[in-house]
Parts: structure tokens; C-alpha cells; sequence
């Protein structure tokens, strides 16, 4: 035995485990296999898979893989339920998440041991970040479902939600995705991940004990073919998944078309940066607390620092004695800084990216880690941006460390990437950590501070790290829905181009050549050739005939034009009252041209007003759709900006050339961004007249860019495009699909609708809800005090 | 443990060997240098981080059974027991004194195994006038006594009294003077001025060594509290203190994060080792836990060691001894059955 006198040497902390006898118990209980939860019953156990403990390698449990007739066993209870939950009253669900809340910390312990079990995380994360954060997560929910009939009114809950999550945070993921859903009056059916479901089985459990009613929440268990089949099923309404980019894209595709809303949070490679008037020690504790938290297997961990060149000797130096303090082992003992790899899987691959990063030439720095599914921390230095340690998602306790030299250089290295999730930044400089927060690409910036995470604070990326929030009121926004609009009859394909000569064009005084507007000049098609455009009787005009050149060309010149985005609201007021007043003093014109595609005059008419008094709407509305400040902790400004997507397609409905065209594109442009929009396509010389309106109202070149020509041809080259972040298709039923599935390579953010269903006449026309589409939610945490 | 005779080997101590803070260390006293301002000035401490990293210091560490019972035996030798009262008296102090001298109940000793190891505190400290009492209460325990001068608490005296008190409670018998420097130097940046004067009461205190209380509760700033380390450490101080436990805020662990940072930065530039001493408003030992735990996770093993690290308390102690006692037996214990301090 180790003496008193022993230690008084070494001062070592000793063993100090915690105790895992009751949770023990429990999967002893259980040591025949879990069922699934479905109905508010357990199934008996069918073909069971192991799940172990990494930290050991023991087998815990057995649970079952979860066939197709389990799935639809869930959903179609799932279903059952969902009338019956949306029909309780607000007060009675936030009675049933206030109860499942209470009851989770009543069993606070018993799931931070069986999450670390599980999972490998240390006890002291489950235990103080993990599972608090959940029982706030109930809390907070339970009050959205109280007032939600107040807050959103005229919202209506999805339906059934299909919901998979990843093994990083079991139980975290499984709040942020149940709780909202439930508290909308959605039912869930719940797929944890393969390696760490037992959380969610135990949180079944507690749901039953907490009398949560039955087939409201039900957890599937399995592997990715059962999460396939929860996100395909076609009683499935909405689909929300956190895991991989990879996972994520094939969700994307499975789905297109289908309806079905979607949210992903997928992958990062956040930046952490570091300026040299930072407090050095404070950052070197947020690397600690990004990278080395959980063993790095987190999405919005800090992964490359990127540390200004002055101070980055010092930096690195202060790093390097942290990580020689971090320490890594069994996850059950209380002073455990790094648990276990969650499965030698990751383990494998985590070793292989390092090795290969080796090779390439990196210096890896590492701790100590005991044999066994661990991993030490891991630095890495003179990596290049091309490094495979630089570019992938690593999800493991490895840093990277590049110097920089200016605040532009900061940014540029920052956003030199595909994903977009999160970003932390540290300077004592209010002015330079808010202006780096507003240019970084993600969705969540730190300032002076990692990986803060509360229930009040809207959680979730942008790029390919995906998109849709979680937490605050715009996660809970994106467990519902508004009524949509749906058409008699939907839109038909519009008929086939003529691009050849036609005969009959009326006769104009002087001859007028419609052409493609790029980046603020009229430009002819790539193509040379033109299209006939019809009127009731015969051709009225001719269009250019766009590409995928021109969308290639109007794409830049849209990024070119991202200053548009940095003006005040004010500014873009001004110019957009402007484009009013020279539309409403060429009304006549315009008119004129709707009447040549067969509109009456009244008709006309009024489409012309619509679109003036719509561009006000949206004018008006530049400068006041607002952020927010969130509650979250006490000393810490959190903030929500209303951002702009960025570079959107808007590819019009055929009805309404002018009126469709400016419904979509003004508030797009209205929240600062820029756009390529693709007229409608059998009449689409009223947006093309339209640019001489753009023109004298001193719309900045490449802010609005029309492409005329076949919408689905030119909307799949949008869809496909790498550099544009958002598009919005309002067409076919088969081009939408078509626009969804393609959007998977970059992941940009869709809307798609029956062009035909909304009346633009009318209030379904316009709305904050266009510019809830036209912006993300960019969350900065702004901790203070002296 | 603290022993008759300091050895003069800080850096590699020896089992029941650890350098004492006595004079004698006088070796590896830090000689300070000139004021460099540039050292300290710009120099950023974000308060909300300090306070992230110290909320989970105490979460982060853990120790049990004899691993809690041997973290607990070393804050006592780290304790600079503390009576610092106007009400203080000759018998209060020798009270005082027996309790260093004998910081555990013998069956507790024993029980811990440790019977024989001379246990001490670390120091006791007092008021200058009571030194003499101080001195010949711990006659032969090898305990060294500490005074507080230069117009404790508040320090606004003429600077030559407060000189001449330092030399005062020194030729009284104190090894160790815990100075209070004036604050007003801080507030308005007067960094000359606190320079000269802590490095004049450093040359008065001889081969005494130098404790700076910085007052870090009237500071207010964390920026304040790691310029007034420095400059305190450049004037040659041997251990920068936090509080006098006079000020509204007293001891706390951001604070102590700042100093300790402070003084590892000194060490980082110049090589020589300074003291830590919080003080004032530690009361339990979970707080000697949580304090240990900061100087072994930011500057190693060396700063668990009385010549590094002190403790300034008095009613901690009596927690420890419960705690301890709890250990041995498996009872919870009452402190009416230790004897008071």
C-alpha cells in the first residue's frame, strides 16, 4: 500500500474512480440485449450487435439492429401519436419536458457514469458539461412549448421527426434533437449511434418513468442502415441529423424531393485564432478546452490554430507545457483529462492522418497516452495548407499550429476551407476580435472563450458543415413549419426552347436586344444564340439563350460584389427605395410588356404595383430584421446576427415574370446578398427589362445577375456550383428534386416549390419568412468582465 | 515538513530535507533586477478565462483515501498560521504557537502513519509587536516566524516608519516579512514608485525574506494584480502574497492563477523562483485542495513546498485536522475535540 509518506514525495493524485456498481447493475439487468423503444414499450431483443466499452474493450451490452420493420413499426407509432401530442395544449407538453427534465437529474449520475462507459469520455465531462447541458436543454424547451402558440404563431409542428445521432455526445445530440422536436409537437423516432446507444435506451426509460405519452418518442437502434431507413421512410416529415459531411450528402440525395425538411450539422475544421495582444494563457486553456475536450472528437472543435507570428514561439511554447500536464486515461477516474477513443476504429484512423502528416513532412508533438483505445494529445507544427492534417477532419485530439501575420491573413487561412461550423477568436481587442468574428466562415464564433455551449445560444453551421440551427428560437423555428401553399395544379414543364429564327416578331421603332446582366453590364449569351419568347399569339421577342458559362460568369461577378453584404441596412434601403421609384416612373413600360405575354390590363397592372410596393416592403425591411442578444450566461453578450447566405440562385416561376421575379430576388438582396436569378423561363423579358431599372438605381454591378434560358438546365449548373451557397428553385416537382440532389456536393441550402403554388398576389408573397430564408444565424460569444 | 536546518537545494529536495524559507536559502534568493516596465505593461489577462480555468480546476483533480489524506498533511506544512487580530496577546500567540508546533492531534500522527516526521506548520505570522512572543514560543521547533510591517493592512504610513518597522520585527526575530505595498502606487500606474519602495523594504529586511502583499482586492483588476507582481518581483520580493485578509475580497483562485502566472513568466525571464502565498478567506480544506491543485497543474512540484508555497490561514487548519481525523478513524470528527489554535 502507497503511505502517506510515500505520496508527501511524489504528491502524485492517485486513483480517485468513480463508482459504476448501479449503472453495472443495470446493463447486468439488461445482459440479454435492449429492444427498441417503440410505442412506449420495449421490444424484445431481435439480432443484437455488442457495444463496449472502449476504455477496456469489454462488451457492455448487447443491442439490437434495428430492420426496416422495426423502423416502420416506430414511425407508424410515431405517426399514431403525433395528432394527440400536437393536439395537447402548449402548457400540457411543456408539463411533459419540465417533468422529463426533472427526472433527468434525478438520474444525473447514473447517466454521466453510463455515458462514460459508453462513450470513453472522462466522468468530469459527462458529468459536469454533458449532462447539465441536457437538463438545461429540457428546461429550456419546455418553456418554448409553453409560449409557443405566442412566439410562432400560425407555426404547426412537422410531424413525425427522423432524427440521427453521432457518438460524440450520445446523450447531448439526443436532447438537442428530442426536445425541441417534442416541444413543436413533433413525435420522434430516435436512431443513437451504433457505437454509444445506450444513453438514449436509458433516457427511454426515464421517459416512461417521467410518463412521457406512448409513441411520442421512440429510439431505433442500429447502424447506418437503420438510420437510412428512419431518414427514407416516407412517414417521416422531417429529417435532422448531426454526424459526418459524408453521411450527411447521402442524406441530401436520399431525400431530394421527397418534401421531407432537413437540417444537418455535419463536420468542421474550425479555425482558433490567435492574435499577439491576446492573453496567450487563456488561449492556450481555450486549445485545451477545444481540442483536448472530449478527445477531440468534437465537430466545433478549434482544430487549427492559427496563432500571429509574433507571439507564436511563446504561444507554442506555453502550449507544449499544458499538453505535458493533460492527463489521458481511464475515463471513470476523476482526473482524467483525456478519456478513451470512442472505438479502435477511430483510433485507426486518427494514428493513419497523423502517420501520413508525418510523412509529409509535419512535426507532431504528443503526450502520453496508456496502451489501450487512447490517443495522446497531439500538436502539430510546420504543416502547410495543402497538409492532409490541415484539410480533413481529424475528430481526435490533434492540433494543428500555423503562424500568421496580419488580421487578413488570420481570416484568409481561416475561411481556406470547406467547412464552416465554428471559429474561435482571441484578442483583448473589441474591435479586431468583432471584426474577425463578422468575416470568419461559421456559424458560431467564440471570442476569447471555446466551445460554450447553451440551450439559449443557436448552435450550427454553414459551408459543408451543413445548415439549420439548434437551440434558441432559431432551433426551435426549425422543428416547425408554416402552412404551404399548394397549387391546384402544379407547375408544367415549361415548353422546350426555339432557339431558331421565328417569324412574326412585332414591329418596334428601333430594334431592342434583350441580353444576360453580369455583374452590372449587359452581356450576350456565351451561346450566341437566342430563344423565342411567346406571346398569345406567336413570338413576342427574342431572349438570350444562357449557359453554364454565363451562370459561371455571373457567380463571380455575385462574389465579386461582397461588399453589398458589409453595407448598413440603411444603405441598401436607399438603394432599393430607388429601384421603386424608377420602376413606378417606367410602369407604363412595364405593363406594356406583361400585356404583350396576354395579361389584361387590370392585371398587368397590378402586377407592376405589387412588385413597387413590394420592393418597399423589402426596403423597409433592410434595416430591421434584427438579431438578438440571447440568454444564456451571466457575463457573456451572445449574439444572434441575421446574416446573408452569401452567393444564392433564385431560379423564378413561370407565371408572374415580374412579379415572381421580384419576390424572390428583393429579399435575397434586401439582407445583403447576391444573386444569380434565373428568370421565368417562358416569359422572361420583364426581368430583363428590369435591369435598366437595376442600373440607375445604383444597385452595385454583381449584385443582381439575370441569366435567361432553360431554368432546369441552368438551375442543375447552379445547384452543382461549389461557390454558391443557397439556392432557391421554384419549379417542377422533378426539377426540384433534381436541384436537391445535386445541392449535396457543397451542401448549400435549398428552397424548392411548386412554382405554380404560391399566389405572389397576395400575403403568401412576401413575408419575414423569405427573409428568415435569405439569412443564417451567426452566434457570437462575447464573454466580459475585467 | 519544515526542519531546523534549511538545506540550500530547493530544485532537487531531499526527503525531510526541503529547504525552509528561513534565512540561510539565501543563495537562491531572488536578487530582483531593474524595473522593466515593458515586462509587464500591455500585458492581457482575460478575467472570464482565469475564472473558466479555476471554476474547473477543482473538477479537473481529484484525490482520495491516503492521496487525500497526504495533499491535506502538506498544505499543513504550507500553512503560515495566522493571528493577526487587534485583540492579539502574548497567550493568544503562544496558543498559536503550540498549535504549529503540534498541527495534529497524536493520535491523528500516528494514525496517518507519520509519527516520525516532525509536522509543522510551515510559519507562524503575526502582529511585529508579538514576534518576540512568537519567537520564544517556537524556540528549537525550527518554525519561523513571519510579521507583517510596513503599516499593515492598509500601508499608508511615511515610508521611513514603515522601513523602520520591518527592521523592527527583523531584529525581533522574524525570518519573514510580510510587506503590504501601497496600492495608490498601482491605481495610477506609478510603477517607479512601487519599485523603489518595495526594494527598500526589501534592503531593510536583510537576510529576512521579503513577503509583497499586494492587496489584489483593492486592485481590482487582474491586469493590476500581474503588473504589481512583477514589479514587486523586480524590486526583489521572495514571495508575492494576495491579501492581508483585511481587503473586501481576499484570496481567490483567478487571482492566484494571475500571480502564479506572473511569477512563472518572472521565472521564464530571469530564472529566479518566487513564492507563492494566497491569503485570507480560505477557510476549508477543499480550498487547500483546490490551491495545491492550481500550483502543481501551473508550476510543478517544486511550488508544493514550504519554501515556494504558503498557505496564509488560521481556521483552515482546524478543517484539515477534522478531515485527517475522518481519515483515520472512518468517523466523522468535532473540533471540539482538537485542540484550538
Amino acid at each position: 500500500m502507497t503511505t502517506i509518506t510515500d505520496i508527501l514525495q511524489t504528491m502524485d493524485y492517485g486513483p480517485a474512480p468513480e463508482d459504476s456498481a448501479i449503472v453495472r447493475d443495470w446493463l447486468k439487468r439488461h445482459e440479454a440485449g435492449f429492444g427498441h423503444f417503440i410505442d412506449g414499450g420495449f421490444t424484445a431483443a431481435g439480432e443484437t450487435f455488442e457495444v463496449t466499452n472502449p476504455a477496456s474493450g469489454e462488451v457492455i451490452a448487447r443491442v439490437s439492429q434495428g430492420s426496416d420493420a422495426d423502423v416502420d413499426a416506430a414511425v407508424k407509432a410515431a405517426r399514431a401519436a403525433q395528432p394527440g401530442w400536437a393536439g395537447l395544449s402548449g402548457h400540457d407538453r411543456a408539463r411533459h419536458l419540465y417533468a422529463l427534465a426533472r427526472h433527468i437529474q434525478q438520474h444525473a449520475r447514473f447517466l454521466a457514469v453510463l455515458e462514460t462507459l459508453d462513450n470513453g469520455k472522462p466522468i468530469r465531462e459527462s458529468r459536469d458539461i454533458d449532462v447539465p447541458l441536457v437538463v438545461r436543454h429540457f428546461y429550456h424547451h419546455a418553456g418554448w412549448a409553453e409560449i409557443m402558440a405566442d412566439e410562432f404563431p400560425g407555426a404547426a409542428a412537422h410531424g413525425v421527426c427522423g432524427q440521427v445521432i453521432p457518438w460524440n455526445f450520445p446523450l447531448l445530440m439526443l436532447a438537442w434533437k428530442i426536445a425541441p422536436a417534442l416541444a413543436a409537437g413533433n413525435t420522434v423516432v430516435l436512431k443513437p449511434a451504433e457505437y454509444t446507444p445506450l444513453t438514449a435506451l436509458a433516457l427511454a426509460e426515464i421517459a416512461r418513468e417521467a410518463g412521457l405519452p406512448k409513441g411520442v418518442l421512440n429510439i431505433v437502434t442500429g447502424d447506418g442502415a437503420t438510420g437510412a431507413a428512419i431518414t427514407g421512410h416516407p412517414g417521416v416529415n422531417k429529417v435532422a441529423f448531426t454526424g459526418s459531411t459524408e453521411v450527411g450528402r447521402l442524406i441530401r440525395r436520399q431525400i431530394a424531393g421527397s418534401g421531407k425538411a432537413l437540417t444537418l450539422e455535419l463536420g468542421g475544421k474550425s479555425p482558433f485564432i490567435v492574435f499577439a495582444d491576446a492573453d496567450l494563457d487563456a488561449a492556450v486553456e481555450g486549445v485545451v478546452d477545444s481540442i483536448w475536450f472530449n478527445q477531440g472528437q468534437v465537430c466545433c472543435a478549434g482544430s487549427r490554430i492559427l496563432v500571429a507570428e509574433a507571439v507564436a514561439p511563446r504561444f507554442t511554447e506555453l502550449l507544449k507545457r499544458r499538453m505535458a500536464t493533460l492527463i489521458t486515461g481511464n475515463p471513470l477516474e476523476k482526473s482524467t483529462d483525456i478519456g478513451a477513443i470512442v472505438h479502435p476504429v477511430q483510433l485507426e484512423r486518427i494514428t493513419a492522418l497523423v502517420e501520413q502528416g508525418r510523412a509529409e513532412g509535419s512535426e507532431i508533438h504528443q503526450g502520453t497516452a496508456p496502451a489501450g483505445c487512447f490517443y495522446p494529445a497531439t500538436l502539430v507544427t510546420g504543416v502547410e495548407p495543402a497538409s492532409i492534417l490541415s484539410t480533413e477532419e481529424i475528430f481526435g485530439p490533434v492540433v494543428t499550429l500555423t503562424p500568421f501575420r496580419t488580421p487578413e491573413d488570420a481570416v484568409a487561412l481561416a475561411n481556406n476551407s470547406r467547412y464552416g461550423l465554428a471559429a474561435s477568436v482571441w484578442s483583448e481587442n473589441v474591435n479586431l476580435a468583432l471584426d474577425v468574428a463578422a468575416k470568419v466562415k461559421a456559424g458560431v464564433v467564440w471570442i476569447n472563450a471555446a466551445n460554450l455551449f447553451d440551450a439559449g445560444a443557436a448552435f450550427g453551421g454553414t459551408r459543408e458543415s451543413g445548415f439549420g440551427r439548434e437551440g434558441a428560437r432559431a432551433g426551435m423555428a426549425a422543428y416547425l413549419t408554416h402552412p404551404t401553399p399548394r397549387a391546384k395544379r402544379p407547375e408544367a414543364i415549361p415548353a422546350a426552347l426555339d432557339a431558331t429564327p421565328v417569324q412574326g416578331l412585332p414591329a418596334t421603332a428601333v430594334d431592342r436586344t434583350a441580353k444576360l446582366y453580369i455583374g452590372g453590364k449587359q452581356a450576350r449569351p456565351d451561346s450566341g444564340y437566342s430563344y423565342a419568347v411567346a406571346g398569345p399569339q406567336g413570338s413576342v421577342g427574342l431572349a438570350p439563350l444562357g449557359n453554364r458559362k454565363d451562370i459561371r460568369n455571373a457567380v463571380e461577378a455575385a462574389h465579386a460584389a461582397k461588399g453589398w453584404g458589409a453595407q448598413t441596412g440603411h444603405n441598401r434601403a436607399q438603394v432599393l427605395y430607388y429601384l421603386a421609384e424608377n420602376l413606378s416612373a417606367r410602369a407604363s413600360e412595364f405593363e406594356e410588356r406583361l400585356r404583350s405575354f396576354g395579361q389584361s390590363d387590370s392585371v398587368a397592372r397590378a402586377e407592376v404595383e405589387t412588385s413597387i410596393r413590394r420592393i418597399f416592403w423589402y426596403a423597409a425591411q433592410s434595416d430591421k430584421f434584427d438579431g438578438a442578444v440571447q440568454s444564456t450566461k451571466s457575463a457573456h453578450v451572445t449574439l444572434a446576427m441575421n446574416e446573408p447566405l452569401g452567393v444564392m440562385g433564385i431560379l423564378c416561376p413561370s407565371a408572374q415574370p415580374l412579379l415572381g421575379f421580384v419576390s424572390l430576388v428583393l429579399p435575397a438582396i434586401a439582407m445583403g446578398n447576391r444573386v444569380v436569378a434565373v428568370p421565368s423561363q417562358g416569359h422572361p423579358l420583364a426581368a430583363t427589362d428590369l435591369y435598366q431599372v437595376l442600373e440607375t438605381s445604383d444597385l452595385p454591378g454583381g449584385v443582381v445577375n439575370i441569366v435567361t434560358g432553360e431554368r432546369d438546365v441552368l438551375a442543375k449548373t447552379l445547384a452543382e456550383h461549389d461557390d454558391v451557397d443557397a439556392l432557391w428553385y421554384f419549379g417542377t416537382a422533378a426539377g426540384g428534386q433534381a436541384v436537391e440532389a445535386a445541392s449535396a456536393g457543397n451542401l448549400k441550402q435549398t428552397w424548392t416549390e411548386d412554382g405554380a403554388a404560391r399566389d405572389w398576389t397576395g400575403p403568401e408573397g412576401q413575408g419575414r419568412l423569405f427573409l428568415t430564408r435569405a439569412t443564417q444565424v451567426k452566434t457570437i460569444w462575447v464573454p466580459y468582465g475585467e | 515538513m519544515t526542519v531546523e536546518t534549511a538545506t540550500a537545494a530547493p530544485a532537487a529536495p531531499q526527503a525531510g530535507a526541503q529547504a525552509g524559507a528561513q534565512a540561510g536559502a539565501n543563495d537562491h534568493r531572488n536578487p530582483g533586477q531593474p524595473l522593466d516596465i515593458a515586462m509587464f505593461e500591455g500585458h492581457a489577462v482575460n478575467r472570464s478565462a482565469a475564472e473558466r480555468r479555476t471554476a474547473s480546476l477543482g473538477a479537473r483533480r481529484s484525490v482520495k483515501k491516503q492521496w487525500q489524506a497526504a495533499w491535506l498533511v502538506n498544505a499543513i506544512r504550507c500553512i503560515d498560521l495566522t493571528t493577526l487580530a487587534g485583540d492579539d496577546t502574548a497567550e493568544r500567540v503562544r496558543r498559536l504557537c503550540a498549535k504549529a508546533r503540534q498541527p495534529l492531534a497524536p493520535q491523528i500522527v500516528e494514525g496517518l502513519g507519520l509519527g516520525a516526521m516532525r509536522l509543522t506548520t510551515g510559519a507562524v505570522c503575526v502582529y511585529p509587536t508579538m514576534v518576540g512572543h512568537a519567537v520564544k514560543a517556537l524556540r528549537g521547533a525550527g518554525i519561523p516566524v513571519a510579521s507583517v510591517a510596513t503599516g499593515f493592512p492598509a500601508g499608508l504610513m511615511p515610508l521611513n516608519l514603515r522601513l523602520e518597522e520591518i527592521r523592527y520585527a527583523v531584529a525581533e526575530g522574524a525570518e519573514e516579512i510580510d510587506i503590504v505595498i501601497t496600492r495608490e502606487h498601482v491605481l495610477t500606474g506609478n510603477w517607479h514608485a512601487l519599485y523603489d519602495e518595495v526594494a527598500a523594504m526589501r534592503e531593510a529586511c536583510g537576510e529576512a525574506h521579503l513577503k509583497a502583499i499586494l492587496g489584489t482586492g483593492d486592485l481590482q483588476t487582474l491586469r493590476n494584480v500581474y503588473s504589481a507582481s512583477m514589479v514587486a518581483m523586480q524590486a526583489g520580493a521572495d514571495f508575492i502574497k494576495t491579501s492581508t485578509g483585511k481587503e473586501g475580497v481576499n484570496a481567490t483562485l483567478p487571482v492566484s492563477l494571475v500571480m502564479v502566472r506572473a511569477l512563472r513568466d518572472y521565472r521564464d525571464a530571469t530564472g529566479h523562483r518566487i513564492g507563492f502565498k494566497p491569503a485570507g478567506g480560505m477557510k476549508s480544506a477543499k480550498d487547500a485542495l483546490n490551491w495545491q491543485f492550481l500550483m502543481r497543474e501551473e508550476m510543478g512540484l517544486d511550488w508544493l513546498k514550504p519554501d515556494l508555497f504558503r498557505l496564509g490561514a488560521s481556521s483552515m487548519l482546524g478543517d484539515i485536522e477534522r478531515q485527517l481525523e475522518h481519515h483515520v478513524t472512518g468517523r466523522y470528527a468535532a473540533s471540539s475535540r482538537h485542540a484550538l489554535a
